[in-house]
């Protein structure tokens, strides 16, 4: 298993979040796939530090998941008052950009 | 410095300008009414100082010139700026400032009643007409009397549009504007072709080039033709007369200023100042529309009941006189006759005001009596009657005779015998004037009712804000002073000029040149004697019954009532062309001008539609966007660039 391995799988699974954040309609969905796609760019880190020999990668990660996380909890309370708001979370009613 | 006679032209001419400016630039000075007032009296009696003193200096025939480089272009300058003093332009300057001052003087009884922001307006334009005036008078070129020539126009318009609130007065200071400005173009042209052929607006350098022979004759007769255009405008000679007795809507003083002594003389004195230029055949048209006009307005003006409009066409008539002596090639007749014209006309206007003033009314059928009632006024009207007649030892009589003399010895026998016609006519309407309001009965000069005006009404109308019950009178000293020191100079100049038979300097070129023969004179007191004595018949004694009169020429009294359908004729022309112009136009904007925008906004529009629905304003589908744009850049760098 060579370093091309793991960039496939990371390529994949951010391709997945990818899929997740343009077709999702609940905004939760679409967290779930932006946590998948920094996820993606974890796996890059930890492969690319591996291979290298340099653990830059992985204390990098280890910042990556800090602000993941914290992200999500911004972004799950941003849907929450949104939610208050517009009483509704899914994504195509929130048009208010529509031109 | 300022004591030679040139300089003091200059300063004659800047000092209304300066008057002009102050009371332009400082509106609290001007919105106080009467300072203003007197400020820019002063300031006129300023300047008629300077012209007197400048005519003096060129009574024999000095000549100055001052002139300044003005468009340079190339080293050189294509005109000058500056003023021409010599013997005529000074005598015309005193008439100009010696009128502006006393009906500036007059005027600040006339309008008492103006509020003190129209009286301060009214004296701006005063002073911007003075001004302009004494441009067009001292003008040593064509171009700059053609811009001051302007400026007359812009004056006149304003003043007849004084009580703008109106609606007659503001249609006549339009008309007014329009129909100059219709001979006004034709006097644009004929400079500019001028300036082609000969390469100068210098009225000196024309007259050396013509006396040279350096100047082409071909082309001449349509030049001065268009010269004479503007000249037709402003100075009412037919078919461009219409506007001037609708001009009369303007404050009386106004009508003798610019409507009577000046303005309107100013197209006598363009002739005057380039009359070398004229060949025979242009002279021959000029003379036989002068004498044409001068018939049509007597005509007019027999059948008037509003003392001003009999004025005005006795005005127009009189401007055919002089243009008919410059037509028969003795101009320095009609100048003669255009500076008495203006001493005696001004005179007229503003005993016609005083009376207006007094009765408040402009109606001969209101008037009647009056010189019981205001003995001076009276007095000094038939003094300026007089010399409109052209009774001897009065101002009218010499300039009148030789304007009669220079038509017989031009050989324009044709136009003769109409300006005797004239003259006959003229004694009568104007007599039938005096007679009608100051000496027949008020329910005499009823009897003869042209309008149908209710005789006897009220003769205030409530607005006017005078007392009803105040008998007419002799106007105040400040308005009687005018009237006096004019009609003091219209008999002074007759007896001077009837007694030495000729006027200061004008030992009439006509007068020497051509012998009058004997029966002239006698001729022309005679036909005037019969038209005041016809007159008299008629409206005091009453003799002859007016309406038998009327019904002899029923015809030409009719059309006459009708001014002869000229006016009728100009407003179907003019609304028929404008009408079917203003269609053609209008349908052009509609389809075609809006055609094209509506085209381009159209296209504007459905681009628009087809845009916007890219913008769903869901934040996934700018995801998707930037997702795939991202792909296609990555792409694009790895098979493009590579």
């Amino acid at each position: 298993m060579g370093l091309q391995a793991y960039l496939i799988l990371a390529a994949t699974v951010f391709c997945i979040g990818l899929f997740g954040v343009v077709t999702r309609r609940n905004t939760i969905g679409i967290l779930l796939g932006i946590e998948l796609m920094l996820n993606a760019v974890n796996i890059n880190l930890i492969a690319f530090s591996h291979f290298n020999g340099s653990t830059t990668g992985m204390i990098f990660t280890l910042f990556t998941i800090c602000i993941t996380v914290s992200e999500a909890a911004i972004g799950l309370a941003l849907v929450i008052l949104l939610f208050r708001v517009r009483r509704t979370v899914m994504a195509d009613h929130l048009d208010l950009l529509k031109g | 410095m300022m004591s030679d006679p040139g300089s003091l032209a200059l300063v004659s001419l800047l000092l209304p300008a300066i008057s002009f400016l102050i009371l332009g630039v400082v509106s609290p000075l001007r919105r106080l009414g009467r300072p203003a007032a007197y400020m820019s009296i002063l300031f006129a009696a300023g300047s008629l100082a300077a012209a007197i003193g400048a005519w003096r200096g060129h009574a024999e025939g000095q000549v100055t010139r001052l002139a300044w480089e003005w468009l340079p272009s190339n080293g050189a300058s294509i005109a000058t700026v500056g003023i021409l003093a010599d013997r005529d332009s000074t005598l015309m300057l005193i008439l100009v400032a010696l009128v502006a001052f006393l009906v500036q003087l007059y005027s600040v009884e006339y309008l008492h009643d103006e509020p003190p922001a129209a009286l301060g307006r009214y004296y701006t334009y005063h002073s911007l007409f003075a001004f302009s005036m004494m441009g067009v008078v001292l003008a040593p070129n064509l171009l700059q009397l053609f811009i001051c020539w302007e400026l007359v126009g812009l004056c006149s318009f304003l003043l007849i549009g004084f009580w703008y609130q109106k609606p007659e007065a503001a249609r006549a200071a339009v008309k007014a504007f329009w129909t100059t400005k219709a001979g006004d173009v034709g006097l644009l042209i004929g400079i500019v072709l001028l300036w082609r052929v000969t390469g100068t607006f210098d009225l000196g350098e024309l007259k050396a080039m013509v006396t040279s022979g350096a100047l082409p004759a071909e082309g001449l007769s349509l030049i001065t033709f268009c010269i004479y255009l503007g000249a037709v405008g402003k100075s009412a000679q037919f078919p461009l007369h219409t506007w001037l007795p609708d001009a009369m809507e303007g404050p009386t003083p106004v009508s003798a200023l610019i409507h009577a002594a000046t303005m309107v003389t100013a197209g006598v004195y363009l002739l005057h100042r380039t009359v070398f230029l004229f060949p025979p055949d242009v002279l021959m048209v000029v003379a036989w529309i002068g004498a044409f006009t001068a018939l049509l307005a007597a005509v007019l003006a027999c059948v008037q009941d509003d003392i001003k409009r009999v004025l005005a066409y006795s005005t127009v008539s009189q401007l055919g006189y002089m243009m008919a002596a410059i037509g028969a090639g003795f101009s320095a007749a009609g100048f003669f006759h255009l500076i008495t014209h203006g001493l005696f006309k001004a005179l007229l206007f503003l005993g016609a005001g005083a009376v207006i003033h007094a009765v408040h009314s402009n109606d001969l059928p209101h008037m009647g009596g009056l010189a019981k009632k205001m003995p001076q006024t009276a007095m000094v009207f038939v003094i300026g009657t007089l010399s409109l007649a052209g009774i001897p030892l009065f101002g009218g009589f010499l300039s009148k005779e030789e304007i009669l003399g220079a038509t017989l010895a031009g050989h324009q026998t044709g136009p003769f015998v109409l300006l005797m016609v004239v003259a006959f006519l003229t004694a009568f309407y104007m007599f039938r004037v005096v007679f009608l309001a100051f000496y027949a009965t008020p329910a005499a000069a009823g009897h003869y009712v042209n309008a149908g005006a209710a005789v006897g009404a009220t003769h205030a109308s409530p607005a006017h804000g005078h007392d009803v019950s105040h008998a007419p009178h002799d106007p105040p000293a400040v308005m009687m002073l005018p009237l006096w020191i004019l009609a003091l100079l219209s008999l002074g100049v007759g007896i001077y000029s009837t007694l030495t038979s000729h006027f200061l300097q004008f030992p009439a070129e006509a007068g020497a040149e051509h012998a009058a023969p004997g029966w002239l004179t006698p001729a022309a007191v005679g036909v005037a004697i019969a038209g005041i004595g016809l007159a008299w018949l008629v409206y005091q004694r009453r003799t002859i019954d007016a309406g038998k009169l009327a019904a002899v020429f029923g015809p030409i009294r009719t059309a006459a009532l009708h001014k002869f359908w000229i006016d009728d004729f100009y407003e179907g022309i003019l609304a028929l062309a404008l009408l079917a112009f203003s269609r053609i136009v209008g349908w052009l904007d509609r389809y075609l001008v809006d055609g094209v925008l509506n085209v381009v906004s159209a296209w504007t529009v459905s681009a628009g539609n087809l845009l916007r629905t890219v913008q769903t304003g869901r934040a996934q589908d700018y995801v998707y966007g930037v997702a795939v744009g991202l792909l296609i850049l990555l792409l694009w760098i790895r098979w493009a660039l590579a």
